[in-house]
């Protein structure tokens, strides 16, 4: 095993675990609040991949040449036209649903997720979009004297891995120690008990909504950022990787989310390193249907008790 | 946001605060949709640059605006709030016992209808798209059928349904590759091996609930299509396999016997006709549709189809009754994947070929679609709603882009409003037969 295959692999399998995770974030808190699996979440990372292209491409038209306003304002744009994004489903998709049986509101979630990579298709064409390469160059760690005995980790992956820790510390502040977070955390454990004691739960599983939405919205800012290209399909499959990892670390656990985006990137990374690369997604399925069989309660989760 | 209360007394004197409130409202979601519908659909993203269309975004915007200040004057009228509760008393009751006098007025409309399904491609014969079009619409049937009793009559949400579909498909062209396979054995075979999978898919997600058992099947979806796309060496990869035309004891549908013999029009004396294949795969269907609407009547009044719906309604009831969930859910898992191979069968040989992409996860949406639009467990409304789904697109060809665009929308309205499908459910009921 040469040493610097495997460390970019591990690099590489990082970085793709950060983006999971922040992705899972977003189920793991809409499953750990109403119990429901937002289908459509994955739909919303597209749109903010779109949002992202369309912003940068505005922000060069105006004439902003400067890398870090022009990124600063970027991801700030994303990040709100997404939270309108998750709000806005939530009320027309899911409020009206409220308290019918559980498949009702999947199958709603489904429809969202069509609708939404229909919308984008009309409106922006099936073609793959770009943005140009924004940050370039990159950190080389050499393992040996050979010439092509280093791992590298770009700009851009430093970046990632830097945006990533920090939302998810805020988030962990956000859930941890505010007024909301308390509201949150006390609606995921009871809902009726919460409304009971002067919660607006319909308020919260909004926010819940907001907040799931917003990470996915800096996940999709920053891949745009380092793949620079995106279609109006990559939701799927992203997002069913991302309720994999969510329910690997442990559904409804914010530290399970994060813990399980970085577990199966790196296993994704490193069979597509030493295995395959046309099987990888095959791979990484095949772990979402062995962890939802064995342990579905994840890694640092609670198992389900069942209550008649 | 304040919703306006639809508890005001007088709808036609609004108090001034509510026409505040009504206002407010439609401000704010003026906004909200300017912002939804403003950067996707108004900067359209051309290589590096973009075209600017201001006017797309204003036009939705207002539109959504004038809609949601419609409902909420609409909503508060008294003749719509008495429809409301009225259709609220009507869900309550949804499903409802069929009688004697009822079952006799459907088997007469049934009747009608299969004779005229049946007669149909006989008056097409000539006219090629029509032939295809109705032959597609009864592979839906098929496959909605097969997928109502998993979803429908068990409540197990099956998401990967169209690995079955494949399954079917891929066994026939594989089997005709390499062992010679025809139609005929194909349409025997490939149930069963759809069921086995089944059988085996069901007994690994034993154990899953609800929602997880939905990505579950999904994930097994898809690992079933990247399997027919990567691995080149069987499954020839996206460019797929051909599929040898279906014969009638070895009598074959094109105007010159391939593989020797007479064709089947020399055979019968009869003019040849391009369609002839599609007319054969049509007749066939019918009889397989016919058989298998009567296997699944039948399957619901006996004690395995209340299992199922006594299952979906609460596992936990069921299994202090005594029965027994493994049974029950497996049963359902291989009926619902035998019907989808079945289905495999039928669309293989009517494309002439199978690729990777006839079997992606929109066509278990699509299948889902109709199953929903049918109503849960509605056998009739199955039926009608395939046909919808899938002739109503070609004849509205020029809008086929906004087709899925469509069935997001009718997904979640119909989630909101009829959970149930637009046909109410009858269960029908055993009656002793008089002598």
């Amino acid at each position: 095993m040469d040493g610097h295959i495997f460390g970019q692999q591990v690099v590489n399998g990082m970085v793709l675990g950060m983006i999971y995770g922040l992705i899972a974030v977003g189920y793991s808190m809409v499953y750990g609040v109403i119990g429901m699996i937002n289908f459509a979440h994955g739909d919303v990372y597209m749109i903010s991949a779109y949002i992202t292209g369309i912003t940068l491409s505005v922000l060069a038209f105006f004439g902003v040449q400067a890398l870090v306003p022009t990124l600063i304002i970027a991801l700030l744009v994303v990040m709100l036209v997404t939270a309108v994004y998750g709000w806005v489903i939530e009320r027309v998709a899911y409020r009206p649903l409220r308290g019918s049986p559980m498949l009702t509101p999947l199958i709603s979630a489904i429809g969202v997720s069509l609708f939404l990579e229909a919308y984008v298709q009309i409106a922006q064409g099936p073609n793959p979009q770009g943005i140009k390469p924004y940050l370039s160059g990159a950190f080389r760690f050499w393992t040996g004297t050979g010439t092509d005995q280093f791992f590298q980790i770009t700009y851009i992956q430093t970046v990632i891995v830097v945006v990533a820790l920090a939302s998810m510390a805020g988030l962990a502040y956000l859930i941890g120690y505010t007024s909301l977070g308390r509201s949150c955390r006390a609606t995921q454990q009871d809902p009726k008990m919460a409304t009971l004691l002067g919660i607006d739960t319909n308020r919260i599983i909004s926010m819940v909504f907001v907040i799931g939405s917003v990470s996915a919205s800096i996940a999709g800012f920053l891949v745009t950022l380092n793949y620079g290209s995106f279609d109006f399909y990559i939701g799927f499959v992203v997002g069913i990787k991302a309720f994999t990892a969510a329910v690997l670390g442990g559904i409804s656990s914010l530290p399970g989310a994060l813990l399980g985006g970085l577990l199966l990137g790196l296993l994704e990374s490193l069979f597509s390193g030493y295995v395959s690369t046309d099987y990888k997604d095959v791979f990484s399925f095949s772990v979402l249907i062995i962890v939802l069989i064995f342990k579905p309660s994840g890694l640092l989760g609670r198992p389900a008790v069942e209550k008649v | 946001m304040s919703a306006l209360h639809p508890s005001s007394q007088n709808a036609s004197a609004l108090a001034p605060a509510k026409w505040r409130e009504l206002l407010r409202d439609a401000l704010f979601t003026f906004v909200l949709a300017s912002i939804v519908f403003g950067p996707i659909t108004g900067l359209q993203l051309k290589g590096l640059d973009f075209i600017a269309n201001w006017q797309r975004p204003m036009w939705l915007a207002i539109i959504v605006t004038l809609g949601r200040v419609l409902f909420l004057t609409a909503l508060n009228t008294d003749w719509l709030k008495n429809r409301l509760q009225r259709s609220a008393i009507k869900k309550a009751q949804a499903t409802t016992v069929q009688t004697a006098q009822e079952w006799r007025r459907w088997a007469a409309i049934s009747a009608v209808a299969a004779l005229v399904a049946f007669a149909l491609p006989f008056v097409f014969l000539n006219n090629s798209y029509v032939m295809k079009s109705l032959l597609l619409a009864m592979i839906y049937v098929l496959l909605g059928l097969g997928l109502n009793i998993v979803v429908g009559l068990a409540g197990l949400l099956d998401l990967g349904f169209v690995a079955f579909y494949a399954v079917g498909a891929y066994f026939l062209a594989l089997g005709a590759e390499h062992w010679g396979l025809g139609f005929w054995g194909a349409l025997v075979l490939s149930p069963l091996l759809a069921a086995a999978l089944g059988g085996l898919l069901g007994f690994t997600v034993l154990r899953t609930h609800g929602d997880y058992l939905a990505i579950v099947t999904l994930g097994f979806g898809e690992i079933i299509r990247l399997v027919l796309t990567n691995w080149l060496a069987v499954t020839g990869g996206p460019n797929g396999l051909p599929v040898p035309a279906p014969t009638f004891f070895g009598l074959e549908f094109s105007r010159i016997a391939k593989f020797g013999g007479t064709p089947f029009h020399e055979f019968m004396g009869w003019e040849y006709n391009t369609n002839m294949k599609f007319l054969f795969l049509y007749v066939v269907l019918f009889w397989v549709l016919a058989l298998m609407i009567f296997w699944i009547y039948r399957l619901r009044i006996m004690p395995m189809g209340r299992a199922w719906e006594a299952l979906r309604e609460d596992e936990i009831a069921c299994r202090s009754l005594g029965i027994n969930p493994v049974v029950v859910k497996l049963s359902a898992f291989m009926m619902g994947a035998m019907t989808g191979g079945l289905a495999g069968v039928f669309f293989a040989s009517y494309q002439g070929f199978v690729n990777p992409t006839s079997f992606t996860f929109f066509e278990s949406a699509l299948i889902l679609a109709i199953v929903v639009l049918g109503g849960l467990g509605s056998i009739v409304g199955v039926i009608v709603a395939a046909f919808v789904l899938t002739l109503l697109p070609e004849m509205l060809r020029e809008f086929a882009d906004f087709r899925i665009l469509a069935f997001g929308i009718l997904m979640v309205l119909m989630m909101i409003w009829r959970p149930r499908g637009l046909i109410r459910t009858r269960r029908p009921v055993f009656t002793v037969p008089e002598r």
